[in-house]
């Protein structure tokens, strides 16, 4: 039966409400904007990374390195695309 | 009546009208000469509906070869507007939409159109595959291209061309200031193609990683299959953001969203700051595949192997990253600070080091090379030193500081002239050359390619070099006139006549075609250009399963081992195969595209909504067909093998 149960994707169900849960709270409860916005942030960078592994089987397959190779590029050049529009359009003025 | 008149053009004038007759005229021709032949039927079985990559490659081509023709009349109407100080050739407006036109036409339809046509017909000739990883998908790819290239250039008779430049900078492209349809084209003809394109990216990145022939590791591919690879990992990362924003473009423009407004909490920079995130790379993914066909041709002609294999990997891959870290230096004179300027004049210095390592790789492997100056290697040795040229006004470019001297000048518009035409153009005309018989089977006239060669290199020049002196003179780009007194004249002159000398090139090229397709003899056999790559180990032209046999590779230059080496290409016995069969889905669904980008662009819900419909039902229709693909048998293929005089024909 061991086997036949996905006990790890049943976690990352439960995980996953939980973080929306979480996530919901920000709009019932009273906080601060910057509070709020580091949560959903937070809580929305485990989640996409929650289904990518666990629901989207990134890791389980043979070309597994080119796909994580292929995550990673994606992170970096999106990381670069919106702290360098950051830097060019906001910070490189004051 | 009042419907109709959304679809007359703002800016009319005589020569606009004379298109529009002839693009009837041109239209009617086409209809009466395929009917009085009886080819519609040909036309729909062999080339509307085919999912085989090397017709999609010449379909590809061909459309590029007709936007080149597009684009460059437009070229030549600017020469000739600015030829003489005063001129009335054009008047402001109608000037604006032939550059912007112009611009884009180039880009996004010649260029882009003629990299990916090469790529679909080489990639999986080199690796050994029998198509690419999606061929049906390959075929939406083309003709969402084709709708968005058609899309784009009907803008000029029915309601008006764009007229804010190819980069489109908002406000200026806002309702504000372009109340007309123009820019909704725009934004719809590149939509429409950019999905086109980045399918084509994942089809090629799939296609490379998972269908090379037995025994062909990453590290020997062949130069053009890494510079296709790495220029399709751009696509892939690139044309999403020119997704949003010509998305976010579209809702400022026919919704009234400020996302690129100056008031309303928009920013009219971000349009500028997101259209080079992804204009940048596409710099990238124009050259690196140019930089793919010259390594083969090079080292082809040269008689030797590339010169530091690792290296040009090394460097493309870097190049790969580093185009998406110098964006910002398409707009130093913003107002940023000089931090800002500072962190991107230095990455786009250090962008020129990979380049510059490519440079030296090809100057080596020519060295002490048994070099044949036939035309692909002509195009390929005039390259060297032009672009050479090119780049090192891009480094002077660079220097931030000395940009607010250079920029929107016409110093910028010779420099990437200087990169886009010996780099991209001649690459594509030496691969279309190199290329040709394993096409047609027949080769171009050597003569006729040589003229066509000193008559585009030497117009080149004489083209954009005066540019360099009347930009640094401070003639600034898109002016339609000038006065005399500025001295701009002599010049502008010299420039028109280069201009003229290549469209007598491109004419040349063109008659080319006609005379060897008349003239040149048929039995080329397999290698008329004692070449080194796999994709020569096929018959000429390539039967449309490719290889009767799945072949076997060692190293990067395959064929050549078989010739010299006694390397054994195919070592097993003719199996029937399979092959995808035609559908016409992809070209109905381009038709559906067609309609929705239209309606969409004069704001007709109901057209959008229809066409809409159909798009979902073609989809919903390709979930649930059944497609089998279907055999080749053993007997046919050994027929066409012995026909063909194919590498194993024996066995």
């Amino acid at each position: 039966m061991r086997e036949l149960f996905p006990a790890k994707q049943v976690m990352g169900f439960i995980f996953s409400l939980v973080l929306t849960a979480i996530a919901l709270s920000v709009y019932f409860t009273d906080m601060s904007f910057q509070v709020g916005m580091t949560i959903l942030l937070i809580t929305a960078f485990i989640q996409a990374a929650l289904q990518l592994v666990f629901f989207m089987h990134a890791g389980e397959s043979q070309d597994k390195n080119a796909i994580y190779t292929g995550i990673y590029y994606g992170i970096a050049i999106a990381l670069v695309t919106v702290f360098g529009t950051l830097l060019t359009l906001i910070w490189g003025y004051m | 009546m009042e419907f109709f008149e959304r679809f007359a053009i703002p800016n009319a004038s005589p020569l606009i009208y004379a298109s529009m007759v002839a693009i009837g005229l041109t239209v009617v021709a086409i209809v009466i000469g395929l009917t009085y032949f009886k080819k519609w039927g040909y036309l729909w079985k062999e080339w509307l509906t085919t999912v085989d990559h090397k017709r999609i490659g010449i379909m590809y081509i061909i459309s590029a070869l007709l936007m080149l023709f597009r684009g460059g009349v437009d070229a030549v109407m600017m020469r000739l507007q600015t030829a003489v100080p005063d001129n009335s050739f054009l008047d402001a407006q109608h000037y604006n939409e032939v550059f912007t036109t112009h611009g884009v036409v180039m880009i996004m339809f010649m260029a882009m159109a003629f990299i990916i046509g090469m790529m679909n017909f080489v990639v999986p000739l080199q690796i050994g595959a029998r198509d690419v990883a999606f061929p049906r998908l390959n075929a939406i790819s083309f003709w969402l291209y084709f709708t968005g290239a058609m899309l784009f250039n009907i803008s000029f008779v029915i309601g008006g061309s764009p007229d804010a430049g190819w980069t489109n900078y908002f406000p200026l492209a806002g309702t504000d200031f372009s109340e007309t349809v123009g820019i909704n084209y725009y934004m719809w003809a590149l939509q429409i193609s950019g999905i086109g394109t980045l399918m084509t990216g994942i089809n090629f990145i799939v296609t490379i990683i998972k269908m090379r022939a037995p025994g062909m590791k990453l590290m020997k591919m062949p130069m053009f299959t890494w510079a296709s690879l790495i220029t399709n990992a751009i696509i892939v990362f690139a044309f999403p953001v020119l997704t949003i924003a010509l998305l976010m473009g579209t809702f400022d423009r026919q919704f009234g969203t400020h996302f690129f407004a100056s008031t309303n909490g928009g920013m009219d920079m971000l349009w500028a700051n997101l259209f080079w995130v992804w204009g940048h790379p596409e710099v990238y993914i124009l050259i690196l595949p140019a930089f793919g066909v010259y390594s083969e041709v090079i080292s082809t002609f040269s008689g030797r192997n590339l010169y530091g294999y690792k290296s040009m990997v090394a460097s493309m891959v870097l190049i790969s990253f580093m185009s998406f870290l110098v964006w910002v230096h398409h707009f130093f004179t913003m107002g940023h600070g000089a931090l800002v300027n500072g962190i991107f004049s230095i990455t786009t210095m250090a962008i020129a080091v990979p380049t510059g390592i490519k440079i030296f790789n090809w100057l080596l492997t020519m060295w002490k090379g048994k070099i044949r100056f036939t035309v692909p290697m002509l195009y390929s040795v005039g390259f060297i030193p032009l672009f050479t040229i090119g780049g090192v006004t891009g480094v002077m470019l660079a220097i931030a500081s000395a940009d607010y001297q250079y920029h929107n000048t016409m110093f910028l518009v010779a420099h990437f002239h200087n990169v886009i035409i010996p780099g991209v153009v001649f690459a594509m005309l030496a691969g279309l050359t190199y290329w040709w018989p394993k096409m047609f089977g027949f080769m171009l006239n050597e003569r006729i390619g040589k003229w066509g060669f000193w008559f585009l290199s030497i117009g080149f020049c004489l083209a954009f070099f005066p540019m360099y002196i009347t930009g640094l003179d401070g003639q600034a780009r898109r002016m339609y006139t000038y006065s005399a007194e500025t001295g701009f004249g002599p010049l502008n002159m010299v420039s028109f006549i280069g201009a003229g000398l290549m469209a007598i090139a491109f004419i040349l090229i063109v008659y080319n075609v006609y005379y060897s397709f008349r003239h040149s003899p048929r039995n080329v056999g397999q290698d008329p250009w004692n070449a080194r790559s796999l994709e020569w180990a096929t018959p000429n032209p390539v039967p449309h399963y490719n290889f009767a046999v799945d072949p076997v590779v060692n190293s990067s230059e395959a064929f050549w081992d078989a010739k010299k080496n006694g390397h054994v290409l195919f070592p097993e016995k003719i199996k029937k195969i399979h092959m995808p069969n035609n559908s016409g889905l992809p070209i109905i669904l381009a038709g559906f595209f067609f309609i929705f980008g239209f309606s969409f662009v004069f704001s007709i819900w109901v057209g959008v909504i229809i066409a809409a419909l159909g798009i979902i039902g073609c989809l919903a229709y390709r979930s649930f067909e059944k497609d089998p693909g279907h055999y080749i048998s053993r007997e046919e293929i050994l027929e066409t093998e012995k026909k063909l005089g194919g590498a194993s024909n024996e066995n």
